[in-house]
C-alpha cells in the first residue's frame, strides 16, 4: 500500500513539473519583451524596468527558472504587478467563495447525477432514459453563463425568491450564505451532473453485460440487490475517475459562474488579473488550480484500491 | 470413470420438460427462430447433454429455461416449459426469481467473469442464502463452509474471504458448482462449464458434477460441443443442429449408432487420440531448429526488486522439411511463447533459432526482414487475425508486395492461393466480414502460404472452429503439406488434433519441455508423469468416436472398460 | 468456444452507412442537422440577411427595444442586435472547425508516434498530462492575456488544452490495435512500420476521431463563447455571441434579450453538434449497436 502511494505521488511530480514549464515559458517565449507586453502600450521605461525586476526577466532563462521554481518551493507566489501585495494573500482573501460552490456542486452532482445514471441504465432504451440522455445532453450545451442569467431572471427577479448576487459569507449565518450559493450551485452542477450522470450511465451498460450480472440473476435476487451491489460497486470506478477528470471542468465553470454572480472568489480575481495584465496572479492560479486537479486524481486513484481487489498496491 | 454405468431409470420423475419450444428475435411472427420446436426431458439423477456446434442454439435453450433471455429481444414464442410440475414460461418476474437457486441453478462457461470481481466469493455465495432462507449469519456461513468442502476446496475459510482474483480457474468453477448447489435444485443447469477450463482441472469438475449429482439425486442438463465431454458424463445425449433437435437417445446408441446423418458426420470428424499410423523417418534437411531458446520477463518495479518470470526455459527442437512438429501443453505452458519466439514477434532471451542453418534470434528488425518470409504464422483466432477493411485479395497479396512482387501479379497470385485453400476466386474483392470462422480461417494460411515460406507455424489454429470445420481445416493443412512439402510447427492444447497431425510432439510444462519424440510413441507410451497425466484427462478417450466403438484398450491404460 | 457461424458486424464506415444510421437512429438528429445548416448558411450570408453593419456606431440609437428597422433592438453603443447576431455566428463557426481540425491533426500525430514509440510516448504523454493538468479556460485566457486576442490567438488557445484528449484516445486505439493478430500477421509477412501503421492502425482512429472531431467543436465554440463572455476573447468591436453577452451583462436588468438571443442561438449550435457526435459515435462504435439490441 506505501509502495502503491510512494509511487502515485512520484509519478505526479512530473505532471506539475509540466505545468510549471509552461506557465514558465508561457510568459517568456511569447513572441515580444515580456515586460512590454505585461505594462501594456503605454508603459514607462521606469515601469518596465520594475516589472523585469520583479519577474527577474534581466536574467538569463534557466538562472530564471531555477530561481522561480525554488521561490515556489518555498511557497512564494511573488507579488502582484497591480497592487504590490503577496499573491498567496491575494488568492487567501478570495478562496472562501469557490470552495463554498465548489463543494456544494460536487455534492449536488453526486446526488443527483449518480441515481439518474443508474436508473437511465436500468431502463434502457424507455424514455426514462431518453430523457435522461436528453437532460445531458442540454446540459453539455448550455453555457453555464447562460443557464446563470436564465436563473437570475427567474428566481431572483421574476420571482423574487433569491438575491440577484453577491455573497454572504458563512461566518455570517447559513442563512444568507445559502440563498447566495444557491443559484451559483445550481448553475455550475448542470454540466458536472450532466457529464456524470452520461458516465454513470455509460459504466452501468457496460456492465450489466458482464457475466457476473447474468449469475447474479440466477440466483434470484432481488433486481435492485443486483442493481446496486453488483452493478454499481463494479461501475464505481470509471464513474469516480470521470469526477475527478471532470474537475477541470468544474474549475473553468467557477471562473465564469462567479463573474455572474458576482461572486469574490478566485475565479474572477483570475479573470481581473488577466484583464490587467497582472501575470503573477495569473500563473499563481495555473498552479494553485493544476495542482488540486492533480491532487484530487491522485486521491481517486487511491481510492480505487478499497473499491477494486484487482488493483495492486 | 463410472460415468456410463450410473444411468438413471427410466421410472424416475420429470424434473424438466420441455415442449416444443420456439424463441425468436422479438415477437413477429415472421421472426428468425433461434430455437425451433425444441422438445426435451431430464428426469430426476440423470445427465442430459445437449450437444452441438455453434448457432446450434444449445446456450439459448437454457437460458430460456433460467428465464435469463435478453428482454423483449429474444422471446418464447410457443411451446411449454414445465420444472417440477410448475409451468415456467408463464410464471411472473417473482414467482422465477423465487425458483432459480431454490428448484434451478446454473453454472455458465467463464469462471473468470461470472463472479463479481469485487466481493469475496463467500459473499457471493452468502448471497443465495440471504435471498431464498431466513438462517442466521452464523448457520449461513456454516453451510456455505460445508458446501464448499463438499466441492472440494481446500483451506475454505480463507477461500471464503477471498476475491476472484486470487483463485485459480478452476477453484472458481468449484465456487460457481457451489453457489448453485448450495440449495439443493432439483435442476442443475451446466453451460459449457469446463470449456474454458484446462483438461486435467476439467477431469476434476467433472467428476465432482457427476459425484455431487450422484449423492444429491440432481437432475443435471449439460451443454457442450466437446463430444469427449458427453461420453464422460452423459445418460442422454439430445443433438441440437440450427435450433433443432436432431437426435436423442441414450449415450451409448448415439455413440455405437447414430440414425441421423448429421450425428454421424459431427462423430466421425471427431480426431481420434490414437495417433495416425507413423510416416516414415526423414532425412529431409532440417529447415528450422531451436537450441535452448528462452524467454524471460522481467518485471521491474521502482524499488529495484525485479521479479523474473520464465515463459519458456530451454527449448530445444528440430523440424525437417515436410515433417509436422506439434507442442503440446496447457495453458500457461510457454507453447505459444516458443511460436512467437521463433516467428520473432517477441525476442527470445537466450538460445537459438535457426532457420535453415541462419540463426535469426538476435538478428535487428531490419537484418531480419528477408528471412521473415520463410516462416509464417496462422493465428488462433480467425476473427481477429484478418483487418476487416482490407479485401481478402489485398490481405493475401500484402506479403509479396512487400518483398516487391508487382502488385498485379501478387493479387493474380492471391487468387490462385484462395483456389488452394478452396474458397472461391471471388472471394479476392470481398471483406473478411463475409466468411465465417472456418474461410477466414483459410484465408489466413493463404496468406501464409503466399511468401512460400518453408515453415507454417500454426498456433492453436483449429482450436476455435468447430470440430466439422476443424476436420476440414486439418485436411486442408495435410493436403497443402503433401503438395507443397512445407514443414508444419503445430502449437495445440488438444491431444486429438495433436494426435492425428504430428510427426513428432514436444510436451510443455511451466515454460520448460516435459518430454518430446515421435507422436506414435509418446502419445501411446508416454513415460513422464505429466504426459500420462494430460492423456489420462483427456475427455471420452475410452471411444474411437470416428469408428462408433469404444477403444479396444485405451492407451498405457488399465483401468479401461471391456 | 466454438465460433463458425455469425459474421460480425462490418467494422467499416462508409459515408451512405454512416449517414442512413445518423438519421434512423433518431429524428432528432435530423432537427439537429437542419439547425445547425440553417445557422452555417446564416454566417455564410451573414452580409445578405443583415439589416444593417453590425459594427456602425450610432450614439443616438442607444438600447433602442425592438423595432421594424431594429428587430431585435440595439445594443449600448446604438449596434443593431441581431446584425451582430448574424455576424456572430461566423466567429463561432470558425473557431469551431478550425479547432476541430487542428487538434484532431496533431492528436493523430502525437498519438500516432507515441502509440508506437515507447520512449516518445514517456515524453509526450507526460506533457499531455501536464497540459490535461491545467483547466481548459485557464489556459487559454492565459495564453489570450499575453499574445493579444486575435482569431490566430483564441483557435491556438483554445485548440491547445483539446489536443492532449485527442492524443491519448489515438494512442489508446493504436495500442489495443497493436495487439490484434492482424498487425502481428503484417509483422510477419513483412510489412514495414509506416505501412503498418497507414493501413492497419489509423483506419481504426477514424471513427473514433470523426466522434471526438464533433466533440472536440462543440466544446471549442463554447469556450470562445466564454473567452468572449469573460472579456478575454476577440476584441470587443467585431461581433461574435460571446462578446455581445458581454456587452449586455452591465445591462442584464434594463434589457436582458442582449443575453437571451445570443445564448439561445449558440446553446442551439452546440446543441446541435454535440447531438450529430453522439449520433455518429451511435453509427459507427459498434459495440453501442450491440447495446441497441440487448437491453
Amino acid at each position: 500500500m506505501l509502495g502503491y502511494l510512494i509511487r502515485r505521488i512520484l509519478a505526479a511530480i512530473p505532471v506539475m513539473g509540466v505545468v510549471a514549464l509552461f506557465v514558465f515559458l508561457l510568459l517568456r517565449l511569447t513572441p515580444g519583451d515580456p515586460a512590454a507586453i505585461l505594462a501594456g502600450d503605454n508603459a514607462t521605461p521606469e515601469q518596465l524596468d520594475r516589472i523585469r525586476t520583479s519577474l527577474g526577466l534581466n536574467e538569463p532563462l534557466y538562472t530564471q527558472f531555477i530561481t522561480w521554481i525554488g521561490k515556489l518551493l518555498h511557497g512564494d507566489f511573488g507579488v502582484s504587478l497591480i497592487s504590490n501585495v503577496p499573491v498567496i494573500t491575494m488568492i487567501g482573501n478570495r478562496i472562501e467563495p469557490t470552495i463554498s460552490i465548489a463543494l456544494s456542486t460536487i455534492i449536488l452532482t453526486v446526488i443527483v447525477a449518480v441515481p439518474l445514471g443508474v436508473v437511465a441504465a436500468w431502463k434502457h432504451g424507455t424514455w426514462v432514459d431518453r430523457f435522461v440522455m436528453a437532460l445531458s445532453v442540454i446540459g453539455f450545451s448550455v453555457p453555464v453563463f447562460v443557464i446563470g442569467y436564465v436563473l437570475i431572471q427567474v428566481f431572483a427577479i421574476d420571482l423574487r425568491w433569491l438575491p440577484v448576487q453577491g455573497y454572504r459569507s458563512f461566518a455570517r449565518g447559513f442563512g444568507p450564505f445559502f440563498e447566495r450559493i444557491a443559484l451559483p450551485t445550481l448553475a455550475l452542477s448542470f454540466i458536472y451532473i450532466a457529464l456524470i450522470a452520461r458516465m454513470t450511465r455509460a459504466a452501468m451498460l457496460d456492465v450489466l453485460d458482464e457475466d457476473y450480472i447474468r449469475t447474479a440473476r440466477a440466483k434470484g435476487i432481488a433486481e435492485h440487490g443486483v442493481l446496486l451491489r453488483h452493478a454499481l460497486r463494479n461501475a464505481a470506478v470509471p464513474v469516480i475517475t470521470v469526477i475527478g477528470t471532470g474537475f477541470a471542468l468544474l474549475i473553468s465553470g467557477v471562473v465564469v459562474t462567479e463573474t455572474v454572480f458576482n461572486l469574490p472568489g478566485i475565479g474572477r480575481l483570475t479573470v481581473d488579473a488577466v484583464l490587467a495584465r497582472d501575470y503573477p496572479v495569473i500563473q499563481a492560479m495555473i498552479l494553485l488550480t493544476s495542482g488540486i486537479y492533480v491532487a484530487v486524481n491522485l486521491l481517486i486513484d487511491l481510492s480505487y484500491t478499497l473499491l477494486d481487489p484487482r488493483i495492486r498496491y | 470413470m463410472t460415468a456410463n454405468t450410473t444411468t438413471a431409470s427410466s421410472s424416475a420423475p420429470v424434473i424438466l420438460d420441455v415442449n416444443d419450444l420456439v424463441t425468436s428475435i422479438g415477437t413477429k411472427p415472421d421472426a428468425h427462430r433461434i430455437i425451433d420446436g425444441v422438445s426435451l426431458q431430464v428426469r430426476q439423477g440423470e445427465t442430459l447433454c445437449v450437444v452441438g456446434e455453434s448457432g446450434s442454439g444449445k446456450s439459448v435453450t437454457s437460458l430460456t429455461v433460467m428465464g435469463l433471455l435478453p428482454k423483449k429481444v429474444l422471446v418464447p414464442t410457443r411451446g411449454k416449459i414445465t420444472l417440477a410440475g410448475e409451468d415456467i414460461l408463464s410464471a411472473t418476474d417473482r414467482r422465477l426469481r423465487q425458483l432459480r437457486a431454490t428448484t434451478m441453478a446454473m453454472i455458465f462457461q467463464e469462471p473468470m467473469t461470472a463472479l463479481n470481481p469485487v466481493v469475496p466469493v463467500g459473499k457471493q455465495i452468502d448471497e443465495v442464502l440471504r435471498a431464498h432462507t431466513n438462517l442466521d449469519a452464523r448457520a449461513r456461513r456454516e453451510r456455505i463452509l460445508a458446501m464448499m468442502e463438499q466441492v472440494r476446496l481446500p483451506d475454505v475459510a480463507r477461500i471464503f474471504k477471498s476475491y476472484p482474483h486470487q483463485l485459480s480457474g478452476g477453484q472458481r468453477q468449484r465456487i460457481m458448482i457451489a453457489m448453485a448447489l448450495v440449495l439443493e435444485p432439483k435442476l442443475l443447469i451446466a453451460d459449457e462449464p469446463t470449456t474454458a477450463l484446462d483438461v486435467t482441472t476439467q477431469k476434476q469438475i467433472l467428476s465432482l458434477i457427476r459425484d455431487l449429482q450422484r449423492d444429491h439425486g440432481t437432475a443435471v442438463l449439460f451443454i457442450t460441443h466437446d463430444m469427449g465431454v458427453v461420453a464422460e458424463i452423459a445418460d442422454r445425449v439430445v443433438v441440437m443442429r440450427k435450433g433443432k433437435v436432431v437426435e436423442t437417445g441414450a449415450l451409448d446408441a448415439v455413440l455405437r449408432a447414430p440414425t441421423m446423418e448429421y450425428t454421424r458426420n459431427l462423430l466421425a470428424s471427431v480426431p481420434s487420440l490414437i495417433p495416425r499410423a507413423a510416416r516414415p523417418a526423414s532425412s529431409e534437411p532440417i529447415v528450422l531448429e531451436t537450441d535452448g531458446l528462452g524467454k524471460v520477463y522481467r518485471q521491474r518495479s521502482m524499488f529495484g526488486d525485479a521479479r523474473e518470470v520464465a515463459a519458456a526455459q530451454n527449448v530445444t527442437l528440430t523440424l525437417r522439411k515436410g515433417r509436422t512438429l506439434g507442442i503440446v501443453g496447457e495453458s500457461g505452458s510457454g507453447k505459444s511463447t516458443v511460436a512467437r519466439c521463433i516467428v520473432r514477434l517477441i525476442d527470445p532471451t537466450s538460445g537459438e533459432v535457426r532457420l535453415g542453418g541462419q540463426d535469426i534470434s538476435t538478428l535487428s528488425r531490419p537484418a531480419l526482414r528477408p528471412h521473415r518470409k520463410r516462416i509464417q504464422i496462422v493465428f488462433q483466432d480467425p476473427y481477429r487475425s484478418l483487418n476487416p477493411r482490407v479485401t481478402v485479395g489485398e490481405t493475401i497479396a500484402e506479403g509479396p508486395v512487400n518483398y516487391g512482387v508487382p502488385h498485379a501479379e501478387a493479387i493474380k497470385r492471391a487468387g490462385e492461393l484462395l483456389e488452394l485453400v478452396d474458397l472461391p476466386a471471388d472471394a479476392i474483392t470481398r471483406y473478411p466480414h463475409q466468411f465465417s470462422g472456418g474461410q477466414r480461417q483459410r484465408i489466413a494460411i493463404a496468406r501464409a502460404l503466399a511468401l512460400d515460406p518453408d515453415v507454417l507455424v500454426a498456433d492453436e489454429a483449429v482450436s476455435a472452429l468447430d470440430v466439422s470445420v476443424q476436420a476440414q481445416v486439418l485436411d486442408l493443412l495435410d493436403e497443402i503439406q503433401t503438395r507443397l512439402g512445407i514443414a508444419l510447427l503445430f502449437i495445440t492444447h488438444d491431444l486429438r488434433v495433436a494426435a492425428q497431425i504430428c510427426d513428432e510432439v514436444v510436451v510443455m510444462q511451466h515454460g520448460r519441455v516435459v518430454e518430446q519424440g515421435p507422436a506414435g510413441e509418446i502419445l501411446t507410451n508416454p513415460q513422464q508423469a505429466y504426459t500420462k497425466q494430460l492423456l489420462e484427462a483427456a475427455p471420452g478417450r475410452h471411444w474411437d468416436f470416428a469408428n462408433f466403438r469404444p477403444v479396444a484398450t485405451a492407451p498405457h491404460d488399465t483401468t479401461a472398460p471391456i | 468456444m466454438a465460433v463458425d457461424a455469425l459474421p460480425d458486424p462490418s467494422l467499416r464506415i462508409t459515408p451512405r452507412r454512416l449517414g442512413r444510421n445518423l438519421l434512423r437512429s433518431n429524428p432528432i438528429i435530423a432537427i439537429a442537422v437542419i439547425c445547425l445548416a440553417a445557422i452555417v448558411l446564416m454566417a455564410i450570408f451573414a452580409p445578405l440577411l443583415s439589416p444593417h453593419d453590425p459594427q456602425l456606431l450610432a450614439p443616438a440609437q442607444r438600447l433602442k427595444p425592438a423595432s421594424a428597422e431594429y428587430p431585435l433592438g440595439t445594443d449600448a453603443f446604438g449596434r443593431d442586435v441581431l446584425s451582430r447576431i448574424i455576424y456572430g455566428g461566423r466567429i463561432s463557426l470558425l473557431i469551431g472547425l478550425g479547432s476541430a481540425v487542428f487538434s484532431v491533426a496533431i492528436g493523430l500525430l502525437i498519438g500516432l508516434v507515441s502509440g508506437f514509440f515507447k520512449w516518445v510516448d514517456a515524453i509526450m504523454m507526460r506533457i499531455m498530462d501536464g497540459l490535461m493538468a491545467i483547466p481548459g479556460i485557464l489556459l487559454a485566457i492565459a495564453v489570450v492575456s499575453l499574445s493579444g486576442a486575435s482569431l490566430t490567438t483564441v483557435l491556438i488557445a483554445i485548440t491547445i488544452p483539446e489536443v492532449p484528449r485527442v492524443a491519448r484516445l489515438v494512442r489508446s486505439v493504436v495500442l489495443s490495435a497493436r495487439e490484434e493478430p492482424y498487425v502481428e500477421a503484417a509483422i510477419s509477412v513483412g510489412s514495414s512500420l509506416p505501412k503498418i501503421m497507414w493501413r492497419h492502425l489509423v483506419p481504426n482512429t477514424i471513427a473514433p476521431l470523426i466522434v471526438q472531431g464533433t466533440y472536440v467543436c462543440a466544446s471549442a465554440i463554447l469556450v470562445e463563447a466564454i473567452l468572449s463572455f469573460l472579456g478575454c476573447g476577440i476584441s470587443p468591436e467585431i461581433p461574435t455571441w460571446g462578446n455581445i453577452m458581454a456587452e449586455g451583462r452591465a445591462f442584464f436588468q434594463i434589457k436582458p434579450s442582449l443575453i437571451f438571443w445570443p445564448g439561445l442561438l449558440l446553446s442551439i449550435a452546440i446543441l446541435s453538434v454535440n447531438l450529430i457526435g453522439d449520433a455518429a459515435r451511435d453509427a459507427l462504435d459498434p459495440r453501442m449497436k450491440q447495446r441497441e439490441a440487448r437491453p
